[in-house]
């Protein structure tokens, strides 16, 4: 179904906004509408010390910049992500790559 | 449609905002920006970019930016200019700040940049080309940003040195000479939201994926510091009590590096007995970080085969800050990681380029002994403080402030603010420094959009260019990069433009070899073989070949001394952490822990009634100190200005998350949004900087809502460190919530 997809080593998004003004650049849109959306969440473990995670969410607006792709371009998020925790590829392929990694999150996407 | 170009080029101030580095590529359609992106082919950010860079089609092209010359027509802050043209607008500030010369002398007009950017080159150039040696960041208390740390590891270690990334080899990570720190103390510091001087933040990220482990000395609970193996969760503003604690657990149980000490290392002895003072025990009540995680971390960076010290500017902050500078960098030293890889390389610019002078040896190379020496005899603050008299070439904003208002010993009658919004912006007592500030005769302001400083303050306004606006060069550190104008925006020109032109104009004999300000490029990238012609052809970036700008170990390789012999650049040839220069200028010679002026210890009472410590100056992505509120695709994700405040604290406020609040202290209060976080202790609460609201009315009172929201003015100041450099109390002030109760925000 879904051929493509992005890989997120989520260990190490820090939720710096980058791939989210960089899909906006990309598409032009405009405020309120993203393709993508980063999420912080902080909690408290078991021991008491807190951890900060953040989460990019793929959303319907999401194409995976397909014309960049055309252009043998990997889609805007993926490339300018501050610290290179994004990957773009076939989903069975990162898939494999996602069960290398402790924490990741695998976004098979179908542009709408 | 027209044929899209793309060019590379490197990011460096306005339009980003930051200190920059970074390579771009511009997209250009029919001479219009239409599109950033991150330069694979540049070894510092390797294809990556940031919001701000990726913002710059808003920016460039904001229908509030400021793109011709304007002249104020009606009172001081009423926000009536009219355009004018340049000839007019430079004819003007060539009469008026010609007439203050003739009449008081060249002293009596300041030159106020902020953050170092890219103006430290042209601004020093325009003013010693008119004659003033006050050179000065106007309102940041003790020049408290990377200057006190410049100067305590020039005046010990003789060069600048910062946490190896590979940053300098051109193959980066790929380069088989480095190797990645096993531990990365980031200290006071959040580096995925910040590029600081020099820093590409996120390397220390690439370092954590590459095996680095971090110690993250952070009051608050952040993405890095919850990743840390150690977090050392200090109280703000006691970073010197840590520093000296850690030092003499280190020396104590003798995990230095003996053979580096012994070959390398000046005044160890001295060093010993002065850590001695701090053992753990007193430094946990100080800092109050458990003892047993100070010496687990110190033991861990000790017995490190490499690591490094990636800090930040509440070292700066920190009373005496200087001497804070000097108790940290005792660490890498009696390690010895200096210059070694994945330790604390020697960081110099590129090829021997100045760009940005860092230190007095760039300034004298640049414009002579005479006129540095001339210039200090009415610098201010030089007389005051030891520092101002001896390292680098600033006058003391706490000084000058004060003399606006005295005129003692000489008036000041005029200031060229080149892209620092004071008002909004740096200044700690800020309406103390609005007020002073009204009084001068003119204010010329060189600036991209209006905001509190240019309303109230501004005669003239002439408008800057964004970095794909403009010619420039670049060598804070290495690479060297050419920075190339691809578009023009209205009548907006460069900031070495503009003061090249009005530099001629005040001293024409002096400055006739050179032609355009190509020329004087050409002049300043002599050392490195290359024109500007040069680099751009090359790809608009080049490293330093093997040799004083290459690591590693240059001590060794006597590299890093004009003799040409192993050691390092003092007079005793090797690292002086006994500090012979300090000595010399009657300072300690040995670092030392201040406490913060308020504080539960130095001020009792005024703790009672204001119980919570007040951290200032997080970095957010999205915005550089006072820019980037207008734009919006930025401003959307960070609409408001905001509080974090504990849990417990905020139920014992009585405050629910997203309600507006006040932060108040004896000096007056702000507002703020609160944020309900367990980022933050429950005694600690921590506000971003530099919010005002262009949406806002920007004519008086209202100011683009200034004073609302300015932060630095509930913290106290003038208040430098005793040797002139640090002690801005901008991460301790002392502070208590309140309900809004009518009207709010």
């Amino acid at each position: 179904m879904a051929k493509y997809g992005i890989l997120i080593d989520t260990d190490f998004c820090t939720g710096c906004h980058t791939c989210e003004v960089a899909c906006q650049q990309e598409h032009d849109y405009p405020v309120g509408l993203n393709g993508i959306k980063v999420t912080e969440y902080e909690y408290k473990l078991a021991n008491g010390k807190v951890k900060i995670d953040c989460i990019p969410f793929l959303t319907d607006l999401c194409d995976l910049c397909m014309g960049r792709q055309a252009d043998g371009e990997r889609p805007s998020c993926v490339k300018h992500c501050q610290t290179a925790c994004m990957y773009f590829g076939l989903t069975s392929d990162l898939a494999i790559e996602a069960a290398s990694r402790p924490r990741a999150v695998l976004y098979t996407h179908t542009p709408k | 449609m027209g044929k899209i170009d793309v060019y590379p080029t490197t990011a460096w101030s306005a339009g980003t905002g930051c200190h920059g580095g970074c390579g771009q590529n511009l997209f250009v359609e029919d001479g219009r920006l239409v599109k950033v992106e991150g330069n694979e082919d540049h070894p510092w950010n390797q294809g990556r970019s940031c919001p701000r860079a990726l913002a710059m089609t808003q920016y460039v092209y904001h229908e509030d930016r400021i793109t011709q010359p304007q002249i104020r027509v009606g009172e001081r802050g009423e926000g009536k200019f009219e355009p004018i043209s340049w000839d007019e607008a430079l004819d003007i500030c060539e009469e008026r700040m010609g007439k203050i010369r003739d009449e008081h002398g060249a002293e009596s007009v300041i030159f106020v940049q902020g953050t170092g950017r890219d103006i430290g080159g042209p601004i020093t150039f325009l003013a010693y080309s008119y004659g003033s040696p006050n050179w000065v960041q106007l309102g940041l208390s003790g020049h408290s940003c990377y200057t006190p740390r410049l100067g305590a590891m020039k005046t010990t270690l003789g060069e600048f040195a910062v946490a190896d990334c590979s940053q300098f080899l051109e193959k980066r990570y790929e380069d088989p000479e480095w190797e990645a720190p096993e531990y990365i103390i980031v200290w006071g510091q959040n580096p995925p939201n910040t590029c600081p001087d020099g820093f590409y933040g996120p390397w220390i990220v690439d370092c954590m994926q590459r095996g680095s482990k971090i110690i993250s000395v952070d009051p608050r609970n952040t993405w890095m510091s919850t990743r840390a193996e150690y977090h050392l969760q200090i109280r703000p503003g006691t970073d010197g009590a840590l520093a000296l604690g850690m030092l003499n657990i280190i020396i104590e149980e003798e995990i230095y590096d003996k053979d580096f000490v012994e070959k390398w290392v000046d005044g160890f002895d001295a060093i010993k007995e002065r850590a001695a003072e701090y053992p753990v025990d007193k430094v946990a009540a100080i800092t109050e970080i458990p003892a047993a995680d100070i010496q687990a971390a110190a033991r861990a960076y000790a017995n490190a085969k490499q690591a490094a010290i990636q800090w930040g500017v509440p070292i700066d902050m920190c009373p005496d800050g200087t001497a804070v500078a000097h108790a940290i960098s005792c660490l890498w030293t009696v390690t010895g990681n200096i210059d070694i890889p994945g330790g604390q390389v020697i960081a110099k610019p590129a090829f021997g380029v100045t760009a940005y002078p860092f230190s007095s040896e760039e300034l004298i190379e640049l414009y002579g002994k005479d006129l540095i020496t001339r210039m200090n005899e009415k610098r201010i603050g030089a007389d005051v403080y030891p520092m101002y008299k001896h390292f680098r070439g600033w006058a003391s904003p706490d000084v000058t402030i004060e003399q606006i208002e005295t005129g003692d010993p000489y008036p000041i009658k005029g200031a060229w603010i080149q892209t620092a919004n004071v008002i909004g912006g740096q200044a700690a007592r800020a309406k103390f420094h609005y007020d002073a500030m009204k009084k001068l005769d003119f204010v010329a302001i060189v600036d991209l959009f209006h905001n509190p400083t240019t309303m109230a303050l501004a005669d003239i306004i002439l408008p800057a260019a964004t970095f794909p606006e403009k010619n420039s060069f670049r060598s804070w550190w290495t690479p060297m990069d050419s920075i190339k104008k691809r578009v023009q925006v209205g009548e907006c020109r460069s900031d070495w433009e503009i003061n090249f032109e009005l530099a001629k104009r005040f001293n024409p004999e002096g400055l006739q070899r050179w032609a355009t300000v190509i020329d004087y490029f050409d002049e300043r990238m002599e050392p490195s073989g290359m024109t500007f012609e040069d680099l751009e052809a090359k790809g608009g970036w080049a490293m330093s070949p093997e040799g004083p700008g290459r690591p590693y170990r240059r001590y060794e390789k006597g590299h890093l001394r004009a003799d040409g012999k192993p050691g390092f650049n003092t007079p005793s040839g090797k690292v002086e952490i006994y500090n012979k220069s300090f000595e010399e200028w009657g300072m300690d010679p040995l670092p030392f822990y201040t406490e913060p002026p308020q504080s539960e210890a130095s001020t009792p009472d005024l703790f009672k009634k204001y119980p919570l410590v007040m951290i200032t100056g997080a970095r957010s992505n999205l915005f550089f100190h006072s820019e980037h509120r207008q734009i919006p695709w930025l401003r959307e994700k960070e609409p408001d200005p905001t509080v974090e405040i504990h849990p417990d604290t905020a139920k014992e406020y009585n405050i629910y998350d997203g309600e507006w609040v006040h932060l108040e202290n004896d000096m007056g209060h702000i507002k703020r949004k609160a944020v309900i976080s367990l980022k933050v202790k429950p005694n600690h609460v921590q506000t971003l900087h530099g919010w005002f609201k262009p949406e806002a009315e920007g004519a008086e009172p209202n100011l683009f809502n200034v004073w609302d929201y300015q932060v630095n003015q509930i913290i106290p100041g003038p208040q430098a460190s005793k040797s002139g450099f640090g002690g801005g109390q901008y991460k301790t002030t002392l502070v208590r919530l309140a309900k809004i109760t009518e009207g709010g925000a």
